[in-house]
């Protein structure tokens, strides 16, 4: 840069700064600065009214101690795995199968995929009518001759939170398969066919060769499960209200009961202090990967 | 065709069966009058054509306190969703084009820092947001509402932007430099017209995200100013004597049909947006 570097010049090197400060701006303020501040409420004693003062860990005590808490922690420890485990067999499942050279594929695709495009909301009001006891399933079943079929999951406490899963599963899987079958469709054939000259059959090959292959894809569906998993709040709200009593809530729905509805804001910020330590222990270990893989390939 | 192809297209239409049901249910519950959903079940079908329940469902239902239907609150997310999309992915794009083809030191760092934008669980910043519309005089409004939509949206029309940016070569852009062309000019004249796969993502994506969304709905918005996401599990949770599953189905359909509609005419590239947006840095 010489020295008659005009007002214009500069003005021109500074633009793209100028272009993205804004965001930049929303950035630290909108999520670091309010991450920040959500932490300071969670160390504070806010209760109707945010108050910025400094309680140590009496709301995380507050917390830990209270058993809607834990069973709502534990309903996200079965949620999560069934449908982060259910998601990914059938996903997978249905991706070896469509990639058989299925007529109609397109069509099939479509289908399995058209619940992600839905509101949760809409998925949970939807299972609602379906699952209901007097007028749904069960009653479908009864009617077809078997006058003991008892299907009343919506309406029992500890079964309740199965029907969330049967829901997020019907929603989510289309998406796993999605993924696994543009998974599929990326391996290598000669491997394939020189494994067939071999004599491995079919199944031995997915087993040993195209399955074991898929992984990176496991893990980027395992990644966005877990997530969707630990955000769930909507679906539930939908399907069961967090009921009956309070036997299908998940840290989401506390977080908002206790922060809105019930005015302990220091409790709902520890709440949600937490979820976030959740997706930290599962993202950090994916990014790490992520860089790692990026930087071996230059 | 031999027993296994039979097999396996037995088993991919029962699961297409499966995935179906839910949605056929809808309609035909939708159809029918109460009468009928009492004596029949869920797979019965409706005896005639009867769309009272969607009229319902659109201009009279009750969501709450107020008894007007959806459709207020359609318009409320057209409303809202139209400004939201429109400036999250121009906002996405320039940041993406920034990014890629005017990197500046640090600029690796503040992708970073945005990339952690879209993995946060959006609990952590509901309060300190609720505090911060209320201080910007925001709260309850849809212009709050729009607010925060492109304020958490532009993490990720940034990412789909800047990933799709780095493979156009910077040849391509470096030779435009030295011929003069500034800023503005390489972006309109090369990144823009090479930009509309992306940008149809994009779109997509964000459309769908804040059709869709309920968190900042539910906590954000009040009385008029409502989602219909919002206003639909009010008026499925809104008791008034009997319950009237057809209505709830109808005004289902409703609030689901935008979001269908884009994807079956861009299910493509919804595909590609759910993929790019849920992962890869």
């Amino acid at each position: 840069m010489n020295k008659s570097s005009t007002p214009r010049q500069s003005l021109g090197e500074l633009l793209p700064k100028l272009v993205v400060a804004p965001t930049f701006v929303v950035a630290v303020i909108f999520i670091y600065g309010f991450m920040l501040m959500n932490a300071w409420l969670s160390f504070s004693s806010s209760r109707m009214l945010p108050k910025y003062n400094w309680a140590g860990f009496l709301q995380y005590e507050k917390l830990f101690a209270n058993d809607r808490w834990w069973v709502a922690a534990e309903n996200l420890f079965i949620f999560g795995v069934l449908f982060i485990v259910i998601c990914l067999v059938l996903g997978l499942f249905m991706a070896i199968f469509l990639d058989q050279k299925i007529r109609a594929e397109g069509a099939i695709r479509t289908i399995y995929l058209y619940p992600m495009a839905l509101s949760f909301i809409v998925t949970g009001t939807a299972w609602k009518w379906i699952l209901n006891p007097e007028l749904g399933i069960q009653r479908l079943v009864r009617e077809m001759g078997f006058e003991s079929f008892t299907f009343d999951w919506l309406v029992n406490t500890d079964m309740a939170i199965y029907t969330v899963v049967i829901a997020g599963v019907w929603q989510s899987s289309g998406f796993v398969m999605a993924l696994c079958l543009a998974g599929l469709r990326g391996v290598d054939d000669n491997i394939i066919k020189a494994a067939k000259v071999d004599g491995a059959s079919m199944p031995l090959i997915y087993r040993k060769i195209i399955i074991p292959g898929l992984r990176p894809v496991f893990f980027s569906a395992f990644i966005i499960l877990t997530h969707i998993a630990i955000k769930s709040f909507d679906l539930i709200i939908a399907l069961t209200g967090g009921g009956p009593g309070f036997a299908t809530d998940v840290p989401a729905t506390f977080m908002y009961t206790f922060s809105f509805t019930r005015g302990q804001i220091g409790l709902g910020s520890a709440a949600s202090m937490m979820m976030l330590m959740a997706v930290i222990t599962i993202i950090v270990p994916y990014l790490y990967s992520e860089l790692r893989e990026k930087n071996n390939e230059h | 065709m031999n027993i296994k192809r039979v097999l396996i297209y037995s088993i991919l239409s029962f699961a297409a069966l499966i995935y179906l049901l839910p949605l056929v249910v809808m309609v035909i519950t939708s159809l029918k009058d109460l009468d009928e959903i009492r004596s029949g079940t869920l797979l019965s079908m409706p005896q005639a054509l009867n769309f009272d329940s969607w009229d319902k469902a659109w201009g009279s239902a009750c969501t709450g306190v107020t008894c007007e239907g959806l459709k207020g609150y359609f318009w409320n997310s057209v409303l809202i969703v139209v400004p939201a999309v429109i400036i999250s992915t121009v906002i996405g794009a320039l940041n993406g084009y920034v990014l890629t083809k005017w990197k500046f030191r640090g600029s690796t760092l503040f992708f970073g820092m945005l990339l952690i934008g879209t993995m946060i669980p959006f609990q952590v910043v509901l309060l300190p947001m609720a505090r911060m519309l209320g201080f910007l005089g925001l709260a309850g409004t849809t212009s709050g509402l729009i607010m925060v939509h492109i304020i958490y949206g532009l993490a990720f029309t940034t990412l789909f932007f800047r990933n799709y940016y780095i493979s156009i070569p910077s040849e391509l852009v470096n030779a435009a430099r030295i011929d003069g062309a500034g800023f503005w000019m390489i972006f309109h004249r090369i990144i823009l017209p090479l930009s509309i796969p992306i940008i149809v993502v994009s779109v997509i994506w964000q459309f769908t995200q804040i059709w869709n969304d309920f968190l900042f709905g539910v906590v954000y918005s009040s009385g008029d100013s409502q989602p219909i996401t919002v206003a639909l599990n009010n008026l499925v949770n809104t008791s008034t004597g009997v319950k009237e599953y057809n209505v709830d189905m109808a005004a289902a359909i409703i609030a689901a049909l935008p979001t269908l509609f884009v994807y079956i005419v861009a299910g493509k590239y919804f595909v590609k947006g759910l993929t790019a947006g849920a992962v890869k840095g």
